[in-house]
C-alpha cells in the first residue's frame, strides 16, 4: 500500500471539526466564569467585610468545591464536553482533574490508588505552573525591577 | 493467508451488552443487557469481567452444556494482561488459551478454535472477547469521569461482551473460511482517529481474501469489517475501488457503525470500537440473519489497533491488523 495514496484517500473522509464554534463557546462561557468569579468576590467582600484578596480566595475555594461536586455527581464531564475548554481552562478544570482521577483510582486504595494518581493529569499543570511563574517572574524581574 | 475449513459449525452464541448498546438500533438482539456501568460490581475492572463470566454463563445455557464439556476457551479483551477474559473464564473448559489482537480478538479466537477442531484435536471450543467503555478509557486515556473534549472522529469502546460455540457437529451455520491478516504500518499514529488508523488493515485483509479465495463482493450476501467507524468506512470503500477496482457496494458495513445509531448517540462520535464491538454484532444480529436463512454468506473482517499509550506518547506509529472469517449457511 502507497502512504501518499492512503492519505489523498482519507482526506476525503475525515471528520470536519468546527474550531472557531469550540473556540467561540470556550471564549463565553470562561468569560461568564470570569463574571460569576468576579461577582462572587465583591459578595464575599462586601458580605463577610474581608480585603478582596481573601474574598478572591475564597471564590476559587468556592469553584474547587463546585467542580469536584460536580465531576463526583457524574456530570460535569458532561459540561466540559457541552462547553469545552471554558471549563477545563480555569481552576474548574484542574479541580475537576485532581477529582476525577481520584476517584478513579479508590478501589486501588488509599496509596496505591489515590495517593499515586490524584495529580496524574493536575501533576504536568504544577509542573509547568510553576516553571512558567519562574520564567515570567525573571522577566518581570529585569524589566520592572524587584518591587 | 486464506484457508478453508471442512468440519467447523456455528453452534450458537452469546451477547451482554451495556447501556449505550442497549439504546441502539440492536438491542433486541442480544441476550442480556444492563442499564449501568457497573453491574454491580465495585469497579469497572470487576465490571467487565462479570461481563464475561454472564456471557459463558448464558452460553452454556443456551447450549445445554457443563463447564467440562467445553474442550477449548479461546480469548482476549483490551485490559493489560487479558485479565477479563482469564478472570472471567476460570474453571471453564478443559484448556485456555489467552489471545491479544485488540479489536481484531474476536474473529482471531474464531479461526484459532476453527482450526484445532478442523484437524480433529477437539471436539469444541468457546471463543470470547470483551470490553467496556470504562475500564478501556481508564487505561488507554483519561480519567473516567474526566470530560476531555474528543474530535468526532474518535470511537467509542463499546461495552460488552460476546462468546460463541464452535463445535465439529453439524449445524446449519458453516465456519467456511478465513484469512489472517498481517501487521500493517502506514504512519498512522492518531489514537482519536482510530478508523484511518485501521482502515489499511482492513483493506489489506480484504484484498487478500478476495485475491486468494477467487471471490468478489458479490459473493457475499453482507461484508463487515469491525470498528472503523463512518469515516473508516468509507475510506475502505474509496481505497478498494479506487486501487484494486473492487467494489463494496450496500452489503459492506461496519459493526461500529451499526451498533449505535450515530444521528442519535452523539457521545459515540463516528462509531464503536473495541473487540465486543465486531462480536455484539456479529454473535446477535448477524448469526441471528443467518439461522434465519435471511443472509446466506457472510465476511466478517475484525480489524485491532496494536498499540500502547507509552508508545504513543513516544510518537511511534500506530500498527494495525485485521482478521476475516466466513459465515455460511448450509
Amino acid at each position: 500500500m502507497k502512504n501518499i495514496k492512503y492519505e489523498r484517500i482519507a482526506s476525503n473522509h475525515k471528520a470536519e471539526e468546527n474550531r472557531v464554534k469550540n473556540a467561540v463557546i470556550a471564549f463565553l462561557t470562561g468569560g461568564v466564569l470570569g463574571f460569576i468569579a468576579e461577582w462572587l468576590v465583591v459578595f464575599y467582600s462586601n458580605c463577610f467585610e474581608i480585603s478582596r484578596s481573601d474574598a478572591s480566595t475564597m471564590m476559587i475555594v468556592t469553584f474547587i468545591f463546585i467542580a469536584s461536586l460536580f465531576t463526583a455527581l457524574g456530570f460535569f464531564d458532561k459540561l466540559v464536553n457541552r462547553f469545552k475548554c471554558g471549563l477545563l481552562i480555569p481552576i474548574t478544570g484542574f479541580a475537576h482533574s485532581m477529582t476525577s482521577s481520584a476517584m478513579d483510582y479508590k478501589k486501588e486504595g488509599l496509596i496505591y490508588g489515590i495517593g499515586m494518581n490524584i495529580f496524574k493529569l493536575a501533576g504536568c499543570v504544577i509542573l509547568y505552573g510553576v516553571v512558567s511563574a519562574w520564567f515570567f517572574g525573571m522577566i518581570r524581574y529585569f524589566i520592572g525591577g524587584a518591587s | 493467508m486464506t484457508f478453508k475449513f471442512d468440519n467447523v459449525y456455528l453452534q450458537d452464541t452469546a451477547t451482554i451488552a451495556g447501556p449505550y448498546e442497549k439504546e441502539g438500533p440492536l438491542k433486541q438482539y442480544f441476550d442480556k443487557t444492563y442499564s449501568d456501568l457497573y453491574f454491580g460490581e465495585s469497579s469497572f475492572e470487576l465490571a467487565e469481567i462479570k461481563l464475561v463470566k454472564d456471557a459463558l454463563v448464558m452460553l452454556m445455557k443456551k447450549t445445554s452444556l457443563t463447564k467440562n464439556d467445553i474442550d477449548l476457551v479461546v480469548g482476549g479483551d483490551l485490559l493489560n494482561q487479558i485479565t477479563a477474559t482469564t478472570y472471567g473464564s476460570c474453571n471453564v473448559g478443559k484448556s485456555f488459551i489467552g489471545i491479544y489482537g485488540a479489536c481484531s480478538s474476536s474473529v482471531l479466537g474464531m479461526i484459532i478454535a476453527s482450526t484445532f477442531i478442523d484437524s480433529k484435536r477437539i471436539d469444541n471450543a468457546i471463543t470470547l472477547v470483551s470490553s467496556h467503555n470504562m475500564s478501556s478509557e481508564k487505561q488507554f486515556r483519561n480519567p473516567t469521569e474526566y470530560g476531555a473534549p474528543k474530535p468526532d472522529s474518535a470511537t467509542f469502546t463499546a461495552t460488552g461482551a460476546g462468546a460463541c460455540l464452535l463445535t465439529a457437529k453439524k449445524t446449519d451455520v458453516k465456519v467456511e473460511c478465513a484469512t489472517l491478516g498481517k501487521i500493517v504500518d502506514l504512519d498512522q499514529n492518531d489514537p482519536n482517529d482510530m478508523g484511518k488508523v485501521m482502515a489499511p488493515a482492513a483493506i489489506e485483509t480484504l484484498k487478500s481474501h478476495f485475491q486468494e479465495t477467487g471471490r468478489s463482493p458479490k459473493d457475499y450476501d453482507l461484508i463487515v469489517t469491525g470498528d472503523l467507524g463512518r469515516y473508516g468506512k468509507e475510506i475502505v470503500k474509496d481505497y478498494m475501488l479506487n486501487t484494486y477496482n473492487i467494489n463494496l457496494k450496500d452489503n459492506y458495513n461496519d459493526c461500529g457503525v451499526m451498533l449505535y445509531d450515530l444521528a442519535l448517540q452523539k457521545e459515540v462520535k463516528a462509531g464503536g470500537s473495541g473487540p465486543a464491538c465486531s462480536a455484539l454484532v456479529s454473535f446477535s444480529y448477524i448469526y441471528n440473519m443467518l439461522k434465519e436463512k435471511q443472509l446466506r454468506k457472510v465476511l466478517i473482517v475484525a480489524t485491532g489497533a496494536l498499540f500502547s499509550p507509552t508508545l504513543v506518547y513516544q510518537k511511534e506509529n500506530i500498527y494495525s491488523i485485521a482478521h476475516a472469517i466466513s459465515l455460511e449457511v448450509v
